[in-house]
């Protein structure tokens, strides 16, 4: 795949140190180009960018709450079509608290209404900006600052909330997962995304070095422990059709991955064992 | 001049059809509805060439029309009540990103308990938003409401939106006959929207919306304050040459029969023309009494509405809103800027009947006041 060198994520951001987010935002912009306007939910993306007089968009950015950047794309969507701009690509970026929870409502209305943009919800499975509380897309298990463990409790009691499958049930064209440890495989996405005429959503998993606990030099091959451990997989429904894009030779297990984080090291071995086998359930239905 | 039998929802519509925003995101709820349907009605006919969005919520309304606006563009919703509180967070984001959208209110109850009747709660507790406000007292006052905030809101000396509020059912429902201009005049009063201050444009990329520390957000709100007292003159030019083209003369306050006025009562929107019948009624009796309407609520007009009432020796000011222990708003708010005699009278809360009798009896506790501020028209029983 060619890479283009252009960047329109500039460095000097705010972001820590070995950031999951800025790596995928700035794939992402490499393959959509400065024909592009961006809208950012509140959250450590939006604050880590624009810290006013400085931005690190190199391309038109809009930021106006935390749960409404789904509505105020579909504005621009509209906006640019009146306007015959429609070769101009809208892109959303979201965490997860910001598209599974707070921004859900906004977002079905987006995908039901059929608006020509992408959604590139990245996941860092919790709310990190405001310091490691718990989302709907924090994964069973995790110790948070508002799930965690105790002599009561084994932090997160309820499952990861399967986001990119309620986007599939929107009937939109393009709905992808991804991991910015698998950049071709990403930007590949991002590219099918921007060509589909109408909504398209990628829900990318980034791991977070202040959430998740692990040595910020880690993040790349964290985000791989994750995918071939099978505890993340990549797959892309088009037109409806679901496709595995990358099958690890040799799945490791589940322990590789959740023993490198600190949000999983009071997790018992029973626990262990409970995750990795709903991973193999998974994983044998998908043929991974 | 030919006369058009309509509702203010209507004529709000036909406004809208002649200012033609590029792009109407729009939720409906009651009494604003209509306003809803006839802009779909307008659109699939192509008399408006604008992107309907069918929203899935009011506070997608109005992010949808920030968003929109962020391009450059013309933008219209309307909203009213619960739905107007569920936009909140982001009424206060359209005026500090200085988008100049113009939005109608259809002045409802707020809950609980739930009323789909009239009064001003909803947009009077938007008041410290940044947002203009007109509060009409007729459909054609609506209609002309709306040509006027689009041509102040997007002056570049301004940028900050406008909401036309018109009382639910007692306009949003009532037809009366509307002249509803012709499009050239329009044209000439209200040029198209070309902004330059800020725009979504990959040619020259722009962030809007940024994060803020301390030294900086304290002067994006002084701005605020200033372009919001600097609309005063804005407005002023609006209004003469509005009344040059279409022959129709508004200011931020109306003064009816107040001149000589002894006793003046104050109020916003239409209850108005109740008080005016009420106010011929004993002018011919010998009394002298008057109305003062306050047209344009924010920027608020204090000098207009100050000089306009200080020859009276006692004034009544009537509020269809309540700021729970205070007492209504525009009546602090008078008393608050004036060093004149006010009392407040809270009325006609969740769509209470104001009759000519209470407007009468607030005449008469005016002139002999016992207490600053009171309800009129409680159920006896209740008490």
């Amino acid at each position: 795949m060619e890479i283009s060198d252009k960047e329109f994520f500039a460095p000097g951001h705010r972001a820590c140190a070995g950031c999951g987010a800025t790596i995928g935002v700035r794939l992402a912009l490499k393959v959509l180009g400065e024909n592009t306007v961006a809208i950012s939910a509140t959250g450590c993306l939006e604050v880590i960018s624009t810290p006013y007089p400085e931005t690190a968009w190199e391309i038109p950015w809009m930021h106006v709450a935390f749960e409404n950047a789904a509505a105020v794309a579909s504005g621009v969507e509209a906006a640019l079509k009146s306007q015959g701009k429609t070769d101009t690509t809208v892109v959303v970026f979201g965490g997860d608290g910001g598209t599974a929870d707070i921004g859900l409502q906004a977002l079905s209305g987006a995908m039901e209404r059929g608006h020509n943009l992408i959604y590139i919800c990245y996941d860092n499975e919790a709310y990190m900006n405001t310091g490691i509380q718990r989302s709907g897309a924090t994964p069973y298990g995790a110790s948070t600052t508002t799930s965690p463990h105790g002599k009561e409790s084994f932090g997160e009691d309820k499952p990861k909330k399967n986001m990119p499958m309620i986007m599939a049930a929107h009937g939109v064209p393009y709905v992808a997962t991804a991991s910015i440890s698998y950049p071709e495989d990403f930007m590949k996405k991002v590219k099918k995304a921007a060509e589909v005429e109408g909504p398209a959503y990628i829900h990318l998993q980034q791991p977070c070095t202040t959430g998740w606990g692990y040595n910020p030099a880690k993040t790349i091959e964290l985000g791989r422990l994750a995918v071939e451990t099978g505890s993340w997989i990549l797959y892309e429904i088009e037109e409806g059709e679901f496709k595995v894009t990358y099958r690890p030779i040799q799945r490791r297990a589940v322990n590789e991955y959740l023993n490198a984080q600190k949000r999983f090291k009071h997790l018992t071995d029973l626990e262990k064992e409970r995750i990795q086998s709903h991973v193999d359930a998974i994983c044998i239905e998908l043929k991974i | 001049m030919v006369l058009k039998v309509m509702s203010a929802n209507q004529a709000i519509a036909e406004a809208v059809k002649l200012a033609n925003p590029n792009v109407i995101p729009v939720y409906p709820i009651t009494p604003q509805t209509t306003i809803s349907e006839y802009l779909a009605k307008f659109v699939a006919d192509g008399d408006i060439k604008a992107e309907y969005i069918r929203v899935e919520s009011e506070h997608s309304a109005i992010s949808a029309c920030l968003g929109a606006s962020g391009t450059g563009v013309r933008v219209f919703t309307a909203t009213s009540s619960q739905g107007l509180a569920l936009m909140h967070e982001i009424i206060f984001a359209a005026a500090g990103l200085r988008a100049p959208i113009v939005m109608a209110d259809a002045n409802r109850a707020l809950s609980a308990p739930l009323s789909i009747w009239n009064d001003q709660q909803d947009s009077i507790s938007e008041r410290d938003s940044g947002w203009m406000q007109i509060y009409a007292e007729n459909g054609q006052e609506a209609l002309d409401s709306i040509l006027i905030s689009y041509r102040v809101s997007e002056d570049k000396k301004v940028l900050l939106p406008s909401m036309v509020c018109i009382d639910g059912f007692i306009l949003t429902h009532t037809v009366e006959p509307v002249d509803v201009p012709g499009k050239e005049d329009v044209d000439k009063f209200l040029p198209l929207y070309k902004p330059d201050h800020a725009y979504l444009d990959p040619k020259r990329p722009m962030s809007i919306g940024t994060f803020t520390d301390p030294n900086y957000y304290m002067e994006a709100r002084h701005d605020m304050e200033v372009a919001l007292e600097g609309a005063k003159k804005v407005i002023t030019k609006a209004n003469s040459e509005f009344a040059e083209i279409f022959g129709r003369k508004y200011d931020f306050v109306e003064k009816y029969r107040s001149d000589d006025a002894d006793i003046i009562l104050v109020a916003m929107g239409s209850i108005c023309s109740s008080i005016k019948d009420v106010v011929d009624e004993l002018r011919d009796k010998g009394e002298k009494v008057g109305l003062v309407r306050v047209r344009v609520f924010r920027p608020f007009p204090t000098d207009e509405i100050y000089e306009a009432i200080k020859g009276a020796s006692k004034i009544g000011v009537l509020d269809k809103n309540v700021s729970f222990s205070i007492g209504g708003v525009l009546h602090n708010e008078i008393k608050a800027k004036m060093d004149v005699d006010a009392y407040g009278f809270i009325v006609g809360l969740g769509g209470r009947d104001i009759k000519p009798e209470h407007i009468k009896e607030i005449i008469e506790k005016t002139k002999n006041p016992t207490t600053q501020s009171q309800w009129i028209g409680l159920n006896k029983e209740d008490i």
